[in-house]
């Protein structure tokens, strides 16, 4: 879109350069004067863009489904909790985070699984059941949580070699010995938004690139047809049930180190994954990319810079999407 | 939506309801009823289930004549409620104190054009979207308000909101105040009756079947649909005043998921299929709420009302209504093969 306009092209490339260089220069006075400390805005950006990362993780797998399945799974924020509570069990019994890691998103995959051939499958092309199902689903599974691992808020322990800050080339500030003070970030982050790129870039390949990919787009198109041509859709169904189910229960565990696990998460995540799909447009992967950045970007900055309002800048967002472009930025006209 | 029901069949089992038996024996009923209960069950369980019903007729008239399931309804009855708490007197004297008879306009006003406002963005996709938009839209209002403390003071919210005294009667007190709740639930759905028969009911049902069709008759879906919600807008917000009044305070509580998700709850196992499904589920509700406890004590209390909720859905689409329809008409069919 933005190559075929000159003007939108100048205009985003002034606005990565203003960007790059709030990132790189050393702040005048009146800069920090007018919106905060450099310190605020750097950290901010890079806390958005992690969070984005989580939020990349747990929308995908709702978007792969939505779009293949039409079904809103409103019970995905219930496996986003359920991956990170059994991932913590497993985790503490073992002492091994990897293994809680792979544990959460069995888990929720199997659970997922579980989902499509138990109940999906029995309604299918009954949208808004499929969707009321999963509300019940939700209901009862937030309530189970609750009975086994209780209101307890869980906080993982980060394994060692994950642990600690990295110094990243970005100055804040000068000491009066002229010193300068990089800034420092939690390395566990940074690893986090790597994985949710590196497990991006396989989605990608793997629905651009293979041969199961292509039953997946052609099922999103038109399943009747990809029936018709001899796959057997359940079983694509299945698989991508339980691949957006597991990766909500990793997004489980590997947030739940990031920040925290407690009753009510579900919901947040269900949010986040809900706008992110809004914004993002269904069952697109990029898509997902993009309303995740947008989205872990807004809430972060406005929690930093107007906190009482912050809710409202990611509403307006999903308000204007939804005014021009209804179908979500990367979504194709229905 | 291929899910609901026909028109024609609807409307003409309404028109045949009107002059029921049974029609009139749950009027007569209802109007006795407080005569025989105790306060509590006047209060608590009547007056507590006409307002739920109230708001749940908003959501079931949407989804059942319409075609939208909003799960934003109880968000509009709880914006309805704020405002009543800052427009008029609350107990941190941080109200405006301005007179009901201003107040519950205003507070009406305010939750009609908040449906309008979500109305107007979820028809702008369709279908199963309009669930993730008001579900996102709800979850919003419900974060703006915990996070919020200068307009709607944050995690406690407003407390000590009382209905007015009006003719030497204070609105609160059990009796008069389930009248008030039974008024405006038969208004409203006499109301849903009366525009399901209607021209407008009728183009609106058809839109729900098939909006393609309806547009190249010359129908302008779109003012069908936010006129829907406009009216869901009403209900929502006279069901929001009547239960900020009723429960005396209103906080972020009021309006989280869980209460978003009650109110679809209600309205799905009543039956979205007629107005009274509202009513039903809310009764069913309610005195769930109220006596699960002595059953099976209140921890378990949400599994019990999603496995009920899931077994209707699995089993029942209808809801109870339609569990209810069926059973008469196998008993129908039964006595006539005698």
């Amino acid at each position: 879109m933005a190559a075929r306009s000159p003007l939108l092209t100048i205009l985003i490339a002034l606005l990565v350069a203003l960007l790059v260089w709030l990132f790189v220069a050393a702040w005048p006075e009146w800069l920090t004067g007018a919106i905060g400390a450099k310190k605020l805005f750097v950290t901010t950006i890079f806390n958005g863009v992690t969070v984005a990362g989580l939020y990349f993780l747990v929308a995908s797998g709702f978007t792969l489904v939505f779009g293949l399945m039409r079904n809103v799974n409103l019970a995905h924020g219930s496996l986003f909790l359920f991956g990170a509570y059994i991932g913590y069990s497993v985790a503490t019994a073992t002492g091994y985070w990897l293994i809680g890691v792979a544990a959460g998103f069995l888990a929720a995959g199997l659970v997922g699984i579980l989902m499509q051939v138990l109940v999906f499958r029995r309604m299918e092309g009954d949208e808004l059941r499929q969707t009321l199902v999963t509300i019940g689903i939700s209901i009862v599974a937030a309530d189970l949580m609750l009975a086994v691992w209780s209101g307890k808020t869980y906080q993982f322990a980060t394994p060692d070699w994950l642990d600690g800050a990295v110094r990243t080339p970005f100055i804040l500030a000068y000491r009066s010995n002229g010193a300068a003070v990089p800034m420092m970030y939690p390395w566990y982050r940074l690893v986090v938004l790597a994985a949710a790129i590196v497990i991006g870039v396989g989605l990608w390949l793997v629905l651009n690139r293979t041969r199961i990919g292509m039953m997946i787009r052609a099922g999103v198109d038109d399943r009747a047809m990809l029936s018709a041509s001899g796959v057997n859709v359940h079983v694509v169904f299945a698989v991508v049930f339980g691949i957006g189910a597991g990766l909500a229960g990793f997004a489980g565990v590997v947030g739940g180190t990031a920040l925290s696990i407690a009753p009510g998460e579900d919901v947040r995540y269900l949010l986040a994954s809900l706008v992110v799909v809004i914004v993002g447009g269904m069952g697109s992967i990029t898509g997902a990319a993009v309303g995740a950045l947008l989205i872990g970007l807004a809430e972060q900055i406005g929690l930093a810079y107007f906190p009482t309002y912050g809710v409202v800048l990611t509403f307006v967002i999903m308000v204007a999407v939804l005014a021009f472009r209804p179908q979500g930025i990367m979504g194709r006209p229905a | 939506m291929s899910v609901m029901e026909t028109t024609t069949g609807v409307s003409a089992e309404a028109r045949s309801m009107a002059g029921s038996p049974l029609v009139w024996g749950v009027a007569a009923l209802l109007l006795v009823y407080p005569l025989v209960a105790t306060p509590f069950l006047t209060f608590q369980v009547g007056g507590y289930a006409l307002i739920l019903g109230t708001i749940a007729l908003s959501l079931s008239f949407l989804a059942g004549y319409g075609g939208m399931v909003s799960l934003s309804q109880m968000s509009a009855a709880g914006l309805a409620g704020y405002v009543v708490a800052i427009f008029g007197f609350n107990s941190f004297g941080s109200g405006f104190g301005w007179p009901w008879w201003l107040v519950v306009p205003i507070a009406v006003l305010a939750s009609t054009a908040f449906s309008v406002g979500v109305g107007l963005l979820a028809i702008r996709t369709e279908g199963i979207y309009t669930i993730m938009i008001t579900l996102a839209i709800g979850v919003a209002f419900f974060l703006l308000a915990q996070q919020n403390y200068a307009i709607f003071n944050g995690h406690s919210g407003f407390a000590g909101i009382a209905p007015p005294v009006l003719f030497g009667l204070n609105w609160r007190d059990p009796l008069p105040f389930y009248y008030l709740a039974l008024f405006v639930a038969a208004v409203f759905y006499l109301a849903v009756v009366y525009i399901a028969r209607a021209p407008f009911g009728l183009a609106l049902q058809a839109i729900r079947d098939n909006p393609r069709r309806m547009r190249a008759l010359g129908y302008n879906v779109t003012a069908h649909r936010v006129a829907a919600w406009a009216l869901a807008g009403i209900a929502a917000g006279f069901g929001g005043v009547l239960l900020v009044w009723f429960n005396g305070r209103i906080s972020p509580g009021t309006i989280g998921v869980d209460r978003l998700i009650d109110i679809l709850v209600i309205a799905i196992v009543g039956g979205t299929r007629r107005p009274a499904g509202a009513f039903l589920g809310a009764i069913f509700f309610v005195l769930l709420d109220t006596y699960a406890i002595n059953v099976m004590g209140a921890e378990r209390f949400n599994t019990l009302i999603g496995v009920l909720f899931l077994a209707i859905v699995l089993f029942s689409p209808d809801g109870l209504l339609g569990l209810w329809e069926k059973a008469r008409r196998s008993f129908a069919t039964r006595g006539s093969g005698v």
